[in-house]
C-alpha cells in the first residue's frame, strides 16, 4: 500500500476540520475525492503535503510504510509526494528553469543521484512541456507570474511531469479551466499514470472525471469520508447533487 | 594632514583656517566664496544630531568619534594604481577613472578629451584648464545651508572627478569612477565630483566605492550632475566596502526640460552607508527613476534619503527602494516628494519594500509627500515584512529545502531592482554579486564590478549546498 491515512484529525487555530479521515491508496490507482465546499478537501491535501499551518491532533499518515507526519514538507516531496495547487503561487523573479532545476537536483541528491547535466535538464524540460502543450519559452518566465488560470494549471502538471512523483494529489486542478485547457491538463495527467504511481484527484465537479477516469471515488463530508464507490458514484453525485449526501447524513 | 576625531565643529573650523592655503590652492573665486559660505553654514548647523529630522534614525556619533587621518593635499607618493587593479577583468568596457584614497589617481595627467569633445579628468585639473565650465555649475545644485556633510565637503574637498559631455553627444561606453580605499590608517576622505551633460546627449556612469583593507575609512563624497535639455543620464552607484567603513554620498541631480535620469544605489556591504539623492526636475517633461537595493547583515546599516523636487509641470518621478536585512542590520528610507505650486500634471510614485530576516533587524521607512499643486498623481507605499509564507510553502512542496527556498525568494525580491539596470553586462554582474552576497560568499575583494563573472559565461543559479 502506497498511502494509508488512519483516523486523521486536523485543524487550524483550534478549529477541527478533518474529523477522522480514513483512506487507503494502492500503487497504480487513481482516486477521486469529491464533496461540497468547505468539507476539508483542500485541508486534507495540505496536511498530506505537510503544510505547517494545520495541526494534526490525532491519527496518522503512512506513506510507503512510514509515518510522514514528522517530516518537513520538502522531505515529503523528496520521498515522492506532489501537491498540485488549487491556487498556484506567483513568484516574480524566480524563473521556472531555476525553480525546477533546483527542485529536481535537491530531490536527486536526496535519493543519492548525481545532478542532471544542463543539457539533460533542458531536454527533459522540452519533453515535459510537450506533454501539457506548453508552447512558450519558459526559460525566462517567472513562476506563474502573469499566467492565465489555464497556464497556471498546465504549469502544475508540467512540474508533476518534471518531478515524477509516486503520489500526486491534485487539488481542484479543474477549477478555472475552459474545456480545451481541461482536456490538455487531463491528457497530461493520464500520460503520467502508471502501475507504480498513484493519483488523488480532488474535485468539486464530475466534469474532470470524464477525462481522468478514477478507479475509486470518495465523498468527503464534514471532515470524514462518508461514501466510497466506483466511478459511477461520481455520476450519481452529479445527478443527485450534494444535497443528497447532506440529507443522507442528517438522516442517520 | 591632521589626525583626530571628527565630532567637533570648532575643530573643523580651525583646520579650515589653518589649511585654507593648501585646500584652496587651485580655487577659482567662486569656490573660494563657496567654501566660506559652507564654513558659515556649518557653524550654524553643527554636525548632524539624532534630533535633526533627517538624521533621526541614523546615529553617526560613533563613526565621528574615531580618529581619522585627513589629508589636504595628495599624499600618495609612489602608489602604483596599476598594481591595485592588476587582477581586473576588463570585460565591462568602460572609460575607467580611478580615485585612490579620495584623490585622483593620475593627478598629473591632463584632462582626457575624447574625439566627441567629452572631457574626463580630475576636478582640480578642470579648475585650471576648463574654469568656465566649472564656474557655471560648481555648487549650483548642492545645497549647503541645511546639509552639514554637503557643507563640509564644499569647504574641504579639493579633488574629485570632472566629466563634461558636450551637446548632441552619446558617450560610446560607460564611464566608470572607482574610489579605492587602501591605506594603513583610518582615513577621512572628501571628494567632489562634477558631471555636466549637454543637451540631447547621453551618459552612462558607474560609480563604485571599494575598500581593500579593513581600516575604518570614512568617505564623504558629493556629486553634482547637470542634465541638459532632452539629455539622459544612467547613474549606477555601487557600494561594497568593509564592515568598518562609513560611506556618505550625496548626489545632486538637476534635470532640465525633457531630461531623463535613471539612478541606482546598490549597497552590498558596508558598516554605515548613507546615500542621499536630491533630484530637481527643473524643466517640463523631465523624468527621473530612482532605485535602490540594500543587502545588509551583522550590524551594518544603510540609510537612503531621496528628495525629489517637482519644480516644473509635466514631470514624472518614480522611486523603488528594496532592502533585505539580516541579523541586527538596520535600514532607513526617507523619501520626500515636493510638488511646487504650478507643477501641474506631476506624476510621482514612491515605493519602499523591505524584508527582515530576523526579529532583531530593523527598518525605519518614512515617506513624506508635500504637494502644493492640485492636478497631480502621487502615491507612496512602504512594506516591511518577512518572506512570503505561501511562496515558501510552494517552493518547499517541490522538494526545495528551507534555506534554498529562502535564498530563491530573496534573490527574486532583489531581482526586481537589478532587472531595471540597462547595461546588460553590468546587470549580469550585479546579479551575480547579489547571488554571492545572499549566499554569504561576497568578499570585499570582489572588486565591485571589476572582478565578476564574464559575460560570455552567464551565471546559472545553482545553489552550492556545501555552503549552506
Amino acid at each position: 500500500m502506497l498511502l494509508q491515512i488512519k483516523d486523521l484529525h486536523a485543524g487550524i487555530n483550534g478549529k477541527e476540520i478533518l474529523r477522522g479521515v480514513n483512506l487507503e491508496v494502492n500503487a497504480g490507482e487513481v482516486h477521486a475525492i469529491m464533496g461540497p465546499n468547505g468539507t476539508g478537501k483542500s485541508t486534507l491535501a495540505s496536511v498530506i503535503a505537510g503544510r505547517e499551518l494545520f495541526d494534526v491532533t490525532q491519527g496518522d499518515v503512512i506513506f510507503k510504510g512510514h509515518s510522514i507526519l514528522e517530516m518537513p514538507v520538502e522531505q515529503r516531496a523528496r520521498e515522492g509526494i506532489f501537491l498540485g495547487f488549487q491556487y498556484p503561487v506567483e513568484i516574480p523573479g524566480v524563473s521556472i528553469t531555476n525553480f525546477m532545476r533546483t527542485a529536481l537536483n535537491e530531490i536527486r541528491k536526496y535519493r543519492g543521484l548525481e545532478p542532471l547535466s544542463g543539457a539533460a535538464f533542458l531536454a527533459r524540460m522540452e519533453e515535459k512541456k510537450k506533454l501539457v502543450e506548453i508552447q512558450t519559452k519558459l526559460t525566462n518566465r517567472s513562476v506563474n507570474e502573469g499566467f492565465s488560470g489555464g497556464e497556471k494549471k498546465k504549469n502544475e502538471i508540467f512540474q508533476m511531469a518534471m518531478l515524477e512523483p509516486t503520489l500526486s494529489i491534485l487539488d481542484e486542478t479543474d477549477s478555472g479551466l475552459d474545456i480545451d485547457a481541461l482536456r490538455i491538463v487531463a491528457n497530461g495527467v493520464n500520460a503520467l499514470r502508471s502501475e507504480d504511481n498513484s493519483i488523488v484527484v480532488i474535485t468539486h465537479y464530475q466534469r474532470l472525471l470524464e477525462y481522468i477516469v478514477p478507479d475509486i471515488v470518495h465523498v468527503l463530508y464534514e471532515g470524514r469520508i462518508v461514501k466510497t464507490g466506483g466511478k459511477e458514484l461520481a455520476l450519481e453525485l452529479e445527478e443527485k447533487g450534494y444535497e443528497w449526501i447532506k440529507k443522507e447524513m442528517e438522516g442517520r | 594632514m591632521t589626525n583626530a576625531p571628527l565630532n567637533d565643529v570648532s575643530q573643523f573650523i580651525s583646520w579650515f583656517d589653518e589649511n585654507l592655503k593648501t585646500i584652496g590652492r587651485n580655487d577659482m573665486p567662486r569656490w573660494r566664496e563657496l567654501r566660506k559660505q559652507a564654513i558659515k553654514a556649518l557653524e550654524t548647523t553643527g554636525l548632524p544630531k539624532p534630533t535633526d529630522e533627517r538624521w533621526r534614525n541614523t546615529d553617526i556619533a560613533k563613526q565621528l568619534s574615531i580618529p581619522y587621518e585627513q589629508h589636504y593635499e595628495d599624499f600618495q607618493i609612489g602608489l602604483d594604481v596599476e598594481k591595485i587593479f592588476a587582477c581586473e577583468v576588463p570585460d565591462l568596457d568602460t572609460f575607467l577613472i580611478t580615485m585612490v584614497n579620495g584623490w585622483y589617481a593620475y593627478r598629473n595627467s591632463a584632462l582626457r578629451i575624447l574625439p566627441s569633445g567629452t572631457i574626463i579628468g580630475s576636478l582640480s585639473r578642470a579648475l585650471r584648464d576648463a574654469p568656465e565650465l566649472v564656474e557655471a555649475h560648481l555648487g549650483r545644485y548642492a545645497k549647503i545651508e541645511d546639509n552639514p556633510f554637503a557643507a563640509l565637503n564644499t569647504a574641504f574637498a579639493s579633488d574629485g572627478i570632472f566629466i563634461f559631455v558636450p551637446d548632441n553627444t552619446v558617450v560610446s561606453k560607460p564611464i566608470q569612477m572607482v574610489n579605492v580605499v587602501d591605506h594603513p590608517e583610518n582615513l577621512f576622505m572628501q571628494t567632489r565630483n562634477l558631471v555636466i551633460v549637454g543637451r540631447n546627449s547621453h551618459l552612462e556612469l558607474v560609480h563604485c566605492d571599494d575598500s581593500h583593507n579593513h581600516t575604518a575609512g570614512f568617505t564623504n563624497s558629493l556629486t553634482e550632475v547637470y542634465i541638459g535639455e532632452n539629455a539622459g543620464v544612467d547613474y549606477y552607484k555601487m557600494q561594497n566596502v568593509n564592515d568598518h567603513s562609513t560611506v556618505l554620498h550625496s548626489a545632486w541631480f538637476n534635470l532640465e526640460r525633457d531630461a531623463r535620469l535613471n539612478s541606482f544605489a546598490i549597497s552590498l556591504n558596508g558598516g554605515l552607508i548613507r546615500n542621499e539623492s536630491f533630484v530637481t526636475l527643473n524643466g517640463t517633461g523631465a523624468d527621473a527613476n530612482i532605485c535602490g537595493l540594500f543587502l545588509m547583515d551583522k550590524k551594518q546599516q544603510t540609510d537612503n534619503l531621496v528628495f525629489v523636487d517637482h519644480a516644473a509641470p509635466n514631470c514624472t518621478s518614480s522611486e523603488l527602494f528594496k532592502g533585505i536585512l539580516d541579523d541586527y542590520a538596520r535600514g532607513v528610507f526617507n523619501g520626500h516628494i515636493l510638488v511646487r505650486p504650478g507643477a501641474q500634471q506631476t506624476v510621482a510614485y514612491q515605493s519602499n519594500r523591505n524584508i527582515l530576516l530576523t526579529d532583531k533587524a530593523r527598518v525605519n521607512t518614512q515617506p513624506f509627500l508635500e504637494i502644493y499643486a492640485d492636478d497631480v498623481k502621487c502615491s507612496h507605499g512602504a512594506t516591511v515584512g518577512q518572506l512570503d509564507s505561501e511562496a515558501m510553502f510552494y517552493l518547499r512542496s517541490r522538494g526545495i529545502g528551507e534555506e534554498n527556498a529562502r535564498m530563491l525568494l530573496m534573490y527574486a525580491f532583489a531581482a526586481e531592482v537589478v532587472g531595471k539596470i540597462k547595461i546588460e553586462i553590468l546587470r549580469d554582474r550585479i546579479d551575480d554579486l547579489v547571488k554571492k552576497r545572499l549566499r554569504g560568499e561576497l568578499s570585499i575583494c570582489d572588486q565591485c564590478v571589476l572582478h565578476c563573472s564574464k559575460p560570455d559565461q552567464p551565471v546559472v543559479f545553482e545553489i552550492d549546498m556545501s555552503k549552506i
